[in-house]
């Protein structure tokens, strides 16, 4: 039944995801050769088990309120109630019983989504056991799927709540041209992953432009006959794969083509690699792509035109202010750091004003961490870069500038129809802040996820202490 | 003397900068008036602040002062002003990039000697992270080594980031030994902590200076047994390199600056000061709060990054980012260590957010000047506006510790630094996307 719900968006795309058997009826073909079980693909085999927290009618009142698309409100209130953002306005009379927040001298936001995060990947304690964001293996393992190594209990998790965190995309590292499925996650506790997965959004697939991949393949396995080994290497890797992807969804639209006509035939092979490549081909999976340089984006660009696909992130993207144009004509985000650079060749260009130059230039622009550290302060660093882009004579508001933690994240991983802004009907997630968010020393009072407190300042009992840190020096400290 | 230094700074700053000199190349005589200074870390604030700068040192801090004839006056009312920052901890001007870049000469893996190791013959005052650093405000670094064969990490430096060579960079060549005990030097030194303990204790067992009773007691075995030729064969060899450097720590000429997270590995060296009696200091130190007290009593101070609040290790489990509040409260002496190299800058920002974790305002402040300058030992030259100080001065638009905030003005031992970096350039070429990139507009 799950099966054929997923699979209503049309028969001929049905490529994709683990092999479920759906009982069809047995029908006789044509030539009277009785019809063998129609095989579909189950799409979401590791379906989210997250529920909401229960949460309080609650109205913060007299603060400065951001709404995340540009608007601010001072002394405005909000109202959250069943989970969902109710209100939000100058004067909100609360409800009865509603649990009301003085909101004076503090401000509130949209929870931050992340779009790049290893948490529960790579996570904290960084042992070899802990180690799991990267399959190294191969150039293209678009079979793996970054939540089958999300281990729930990284301490890291609850240290970004504390940061005002209420999403997080989780990628695989990128070693890899394609290094496999990303998953987007509610930064709420949970004892598996699935039960953070945030229900609805689609998958993201990890792929990587230039030093890494031919650093990894060409040089490291200690021969130049591994390849990639060029970055026309790492181009021929992407191409074949899409082309190889190609072929294969055409092998299931004709299975499904001749199995409605009534034939007896046998599905395609199984490869969950291409079910995944498919899967982007068929826009059903966003692609966000580790890329540093503004030459490398121009190349994916087309690759991407080549192949009908669409980017929906470049990450790190620290050249994206040299073709923040054609980022913007193509529709593709850049996920960005405020100033970190020159760490590695392909990141030497790094300049401060690169996110306000890509605001500036129209372009979707997007804050992210790639840190366990960062992720604790992205809000500091989109201070940072807005400074840097109004003393370079680009003139934005706290508020316009929000959109690069929020909305914009929101958009790039597609669940900005229910999160990333403070607007009614919305998921409340959102962040009441000690002071003026872009200021060094604003703390996020309190989080909220669907209306629930995930973090509480003033509330150790709404400190997330992990199962790791039980019984350790330092359980329950403050941190 | 001072001109062949100017003349090489102007040359530096035409190449650099490419913009043209229309100054002296002689030291100015320079005032910045009308800000709010913090002449002594985060006190001895003055109003309305007229600080005066000749042939590269303070004369006088004044509310209000006058301006002598001679100097040209940079306004900086309504702005902040403070000592340059210093950071420690890094690797500053010994490679340019990480990976798949130029050489790291921070990296010494082969180095026999790896005690004796010396920053000066790496250090290259063009590296394009310092002038990424210097022009935040940052003037003032301690570089050192990342990595050699075994747990010593050669010597580190105290470096002023507006030299045009090592020489005129060094304000205090090798000022201490670098050594690491923490998880991963045991892990790769003897494989156990008590093994990498036995190899450092047998080391400095053997560099101890011998009592005096003890030397002349060899020397008349020797003298009973044979000749005066023997005699002479016996005669010590002068020391070099790294065992040089070790009796040097003996003799306290120079620190031991020490890496250890656990609080019982820093136990360890806190225990290690009380045998040896040279200056220690600890760096990294995650669970130095714990033993903040201890630290205290030592005499001990504390290098770390207050960002630091995962159990990244099993020796960093009981991380917390109120350990600078912590430290300092317990009467320790911190000052800052930076995410890495690259954002050595950064570490104002990291210094913000110990205040906003407990860190009182003006101990952040000492932390990233005074603190650093006495821990090093270049405390009579720099890290507050006394008079005869070196002018490290920086002019901010707000709070400095703001992450909104930056360094309008930035004077380096009385010369004020163009704020122009490779990162600036890039700025200014692409601030309105060219089509021809390689042009100049």
């Amino acid at each position: 039944m799950k099966n054929s719900d997923l699979l209503s968006g049309g028969l001929a795309r049905a490529a994709a995801m683990s092999l479920a058997l759906s009982v069809a009826l047995a029908a006789c073909s044509p030539d009277n050769t009785p019809q063998g079980e129609h095989v579909s693909i189950d799409r979401d085999p590791f379906p989210s088990s997250y529920t909401a927290l229960p949460s309080e009618t609650t109205v913060i009142v007299n603060a400065t309120i951001l709404d995340g698309k540009g608007g601010r409100i001072d002394g405005g209130s909000i109202l959250i109630e069943g989970g969902k953002i109710k209100a939000v306005a100058e004067i909100i009379t609360p409800p009865d019983g509603a649990t009301v927040i003085d909101g004076t001298g503090r401000w509130v936001t949209p929870g931050i989504i992340d779009v790049h995060s290893h948490l529960g990947v790579y996570a904290s304690p960084g042992t070899q056991s802990l180690s799991d964001g990267n399959e190294v293996g191969d150039p293209v393992t678009a079979g793996v799927w970054a939540e089958h190594s999300v281990w729930p209990q990284d301490p890291g998790f609850g240290r970004a709540a504390a940061g005002g965190v209420t999403a997080l995309q989780i990628l695989p590292g990128s070693a890899n041209l394609v290094g496999g499925r990303s998953v987007t996650l509610k930064n709420v506790p949970g004892r598996v992953a699935q039960d953070m997965k945030f229900p609805g959004a689609p998958y993201g697939m990890k792929m990587a432009c230039g030093e890494n991949p031919k650093r990894v393949y060409g040089t490291k396995r200690g021969s130049y006959f591994s390849r990639p080994h060029t970055r026309m290497g790492n181009v021929h890797g992407y191409r074949q794969a899409w082309a190889d992807a190609e072929d294969y969804q055409r092998r299931w639209d004709k299975y499904e083509r001749d199995y409605k006509a009534g034939k007896d035939v046998l599905p395609p092979s199984r490869d969950l690699r291409m079910d995944t490549l498919a899967g982007v081909l068929r826009g059903d999976i966003k692609v966000h792509m580790h890329c540093y340089r503004a030459d490398d984006m121009g190349t994916m660009l087309d690759v991407m035109k080549e192949f009908g696909y669409q980017i929906a992130s470049f990450q790190h993207a620290v050249e994206s202010y040299k073709v923040a144009d054609k980022l913007a004509e193509n529709k593709v985000c850049s996920a960005m750091w405020a100033d970190w650079y020159g760490f590695k060749m392909e990141a030497y260009d790094g300049i401060r004003e690169n996110i306000p130059f890509v605001h500036k230039a129209g372009a979707c622009a997007i804050v992210h961490s790639d840190s366990s550290s960062g992720i604790q302060r992205l809000n500091q660093e989109a201070a940072k870069a807005l400074a840097d882009g109004r003393k370079a004579g680009v003139d934005i508001s706290k508020a316009d500038a929000w959109q690069w933690l929020s909305l914009n994240p929101a958009k790039s991983l597609g669940i900005d129809g229910v999160t990333g802004t403070l607007e009614p009907g919305k998921n409340a997630d959102v962040v009441l802040w000690s002071a003026d968010p872009y200021s060094v020393y604003a703390k996020a009072d309190l989080t909220f996820v669907d209306g629930a407190v995930v973090h509480d300042r003033a509330d150790k009992a709404k400190q997330r202490v992990a199962d790791f840190e039980l019984g350790h020096v330092g359980e329950g400290d403050v941190k | 003397m001072k001109m062949i230094k100017s003349f090489r700074r102007a040359a530096a700053t035409l190449a650099l900068a490419g913009t043209a000199l229309t100054g002296s190349v002689i030291a100015e005589d320079i005032a910045v008036t009308g800000g709010t200074a913090f002449t002594q870390g985060g006190k001895g604030k003055v109003e309305n602040a007229t600080i005066l700068m000749s042939d590269g040192k303070i004369v006088s801090v004044t509310s209000g002062g006058a301006v002598p004839s001679g100097y040209r006056t940079v306004d900086a009312s309504g702005k902040w002003v403070t000592a340059g920052f210093m950071v420690s901890g890094t690797s500053l001007g010994m490679g340019e990039v990480g990976l798949s870049g130029d050489n790291n000469d921070a990296r010494a893996p082969k180095a026999k000697d790896t005690i004796g190791l010396d920053v000066a013959y790496s250090l290259n005052p063009y590296n394009a992270v310092i002038a990424n650093t210097r022009i935040e405000g940052v003037t003032r670094a301690v570089t050192q080594f990342g990595r050699t064969k075994d747990n010593w990490l050669g010597t580190g430096s105290v470096i002023q980031l507006g030299g045009t060579t090592a020489d005129t960079m060094i304000v205090r060549g090798q000022a201490f030994i670098s050594l690491s005990v923490d998880e991963g030097a045991a892990g790769s030194n003897g494989g156990s902590r008590s093994a990498m303990w036995a190899s450092v204790i047998k080391k400095l067992e053997g560099a101890k200076p011998k009592p005096k009773e003890d030397a002349e007691a060899d020397d008349k075995k020797d003298g009973d047994k044979k000749a005066d030729k023997k005699a002479d064969k016996k005669k010590p060899k002068e020391k070099t390199g790294g065992d040089k450097l070790l009796a040097d720590l003996f003799a306290g000429k120079l620190s031991l600056q020490v890496n250890a997270h656990r609080a019982s590995d820093i136990a360890q060296v806190i225990a290690l000061k009380k045998r040896y009696g040279f200056t220690v200091m600890l760096t990294g130190a995650r669970e130095a709060w714990m033993v903040a007290d201890d630290l205290a009593a030592a005499g001990i101070p504390v290098l770390l990054n207050p960002l630091d609040n995962l159990p990244s290790r099993f020796d960093m489990l009981a991380s917390t980012s109120q350990n600078a509040a912590r430290l300092h409260a317990a009467g320790v002496t911190i000052a800052f260590l930076p995410p890495d190299t690259n954002n050595s800058r950064l570490v104002v920002q990291s210094a913000g957010n110990a205040v906003a974790m407990g860190l009182p305002w003006e101990a952040a402040m000492d932390a990233l000047t005074v603190n650093p300058a006495e821990i090093f030992g270049v405390g009579g030259s720099y890290g507050t506006m006394a008079k005869g100080m070196d002018a490290d001065v920086v002019v901010w638009d707000g709070d400095p510790l703001e992450v909104m905030t930056s360094a309008d003005a930035v004077f380096i031992m009385g010369e004020e630094v163009p704020l122009v970096s490779r990162q600036t350039k890039l700025r200014d070429r692409y601030k309105d996307i060219p089509r021809a990139p390689g042009f100049k507009k």
